[in-house]
């Protein structure tokens, strides 16, 4: 249980995907100009990301990692190098699967985050939460853990992000730094403010 | 040569340098870039990737742009595009294994990158193979030079050196340079590409945003009677 844990603590602060990693960094510009949108969106990828991972990690154990195949009596077959292609096949479906189910069984919550579900599909953070998780080879419970986690951790920064930028617009910003500049150099700021969580060990 | 290489290339060889740059300007493709750009030896194999990736797949998309049902175009567009990432990732593996290990999951997140999608979307869709092809190869240039000079501040003030190859001689080793760790980390590439952002823009005014509030100054208020 512990070890979930300080998993869990770990994907949201200190390999906090957007701001350590620069995950999902055009959406996270793009779509933080307002706290409520921002909100919106972070709820959506984490709701994604919660489903993605785990989802991904059942077909790189099943499919796709070497000898996985051996449960159909097929041996020394290696197709890793189609997770690439898999995780993505796999995020663009889920993804298409939850709008419908919105759609048909959550109307209000389809209004609420259907806008932003398209975009999600090519948002580098899901991707890279499926990727990392094969990278460093959790189990299933520990994927579980990290895409609820390391979406939790998205959404903490781009709704952090949103607040900045909300009183940031009244301030007095040089033309030339104004808007994608002045957010590059808040994002560094904030940056560094999650820097302060690695020095914890759990 | 000259056929080739005829103005509309030329405009999507060179436009998307500074005057349309996928990352200061367009704010594509800042994703998977920045955790690169500690050193130089891999914001370059990143570059090319990328560029190679964004070339090929704009031509390869192009040339079946009239056969694809605009319905189910992402999904054929993250197909081929996965393909050629895929490539590129064997061929890192098997030819610069230590780089694609460092490069990590970045290589793959290449499929998600911005670019990739937006040029192919924006461009290759509607324009014949080989213009697509330079628009690709633009793009991934542009995209490259921002990396190039975001890695080059990095790892010469983060870690005295450039290519591996000792630049400034660090204190430690009895030299003069104190090496700013900042620079390692993620922070300074938000910084960095933040100030190289404003740089572009105080160069080209035409690219600076508009203001949504204006501050009134209260000494020459507006509408004065003087």
């Amino acid at each position: 249980m512990e070890a979930y844990i300080s998993l869990f603590v770990k994907a949201v602060f200190i390999e906090n995907l957007a701001l350590s990693f620069f995950l999902g960094m055009c959406t996270f510009i793009a779509v933080s100009k307002k706290i409520a949108t921002a909100m919106g969106l972070g709820v959506a990828v984490m709701v994604v990301q919660a489903i993605t991972v785990p989802a991904n990690n059942i077909v790189y154990h099943a499919l796709l990692k070497e000898d996985a195949l051996s449960w159909m009596g097929i041996k020394g077959v290696d197709l890793s190098f189609l997770a690439l292609l898999s995780c993505i096949g796999m995020i663009a479906a889920l993804v298409q699967i939850l709008e419908m189910i919105l759609d048909k069984f959550f109307p209000a919550l389809y209004h609420a985050l259907g806008v932003f579900l398209p975009l999600i599909t090519v948002n580098c953070a899901i991707l890279g939460g499926s990727l990392f998780m094969i990278e460093r080879d959790y189990n299933f419970g520990e994927s579980v853990t990290y895409g609820v986690g390391s979406g939790l951790g998205w959404a903490l920064a781009i709704t952090v992000m949103a607040g900045v930028r909300e009183k940031l617009k009244y301030s007095d910003i040089p033309a030339g730094l104004q808007g994608l500049g002045i957010t590059f150099i808040t994002a560094g700021l904030m940056s560094l403010g999650f820097m302060a969580f690695s020095g914890i060990q759990l | 040569m000259s056929a080739i290489l005829n103005d509309e290339t030329k405009k999507v060889l060179v436009t998307p340098l500074v005057n349309d740059n996928p990352i200061t300007l367009q704010v594509l493709g800042i994703c998977s870039a920045l955790a690169v750009t500690s050193q130089m030896s891999t914001s370059l194999i990143m570059a090319l990737a990328l560029t190679l990736v964004t070339a090929f797949s704009s031509a390869a998309i192009s040339a079946i742009r009239n056969h694809i049902p605009s319905s189910i175009r992402i999904i054929v567009q993250m197909t081929i595009i996965a393909s050629l990432v895929i490539v590129v990732d064997q061929l890192l593996k098997a030819f610069a294994y230590d780089v694609s290990k460092q490069l990590s999951v970045f290589v793959g997140l290449i499929i998600t990158n911005c670019i990739v999608m937006g040029r192919a979307e924006g461009y290759a869709m509607k324009n014949p193979p080989l213009e697509s092809f330079m628009d690709g190869i633009g793009n991934g240039l542009g995209y490259s030079l921002i990396l190039i000079i975001v890695a080059f501040f990095r790892e010469t003030l983060g870690s005295g050196k450039l290519l591996g190859i000792e630049v400034f001689k660090l204190v430690k080793d009895g030299g003069w340079y104190d090496p700013n760790g900042l620079m390692l980390l993620p922070p300074s590439a938000f910084f960095i590409i933040g100030l190289i952002i404003w740089g572009v823009r105080q160069w080209k005014p035409n690219q600076a945003e508009k203001v949504e509030f204006k501050i009134m100054s209260i000494a020459h208020g507006e509408g004065g009677h003087h």
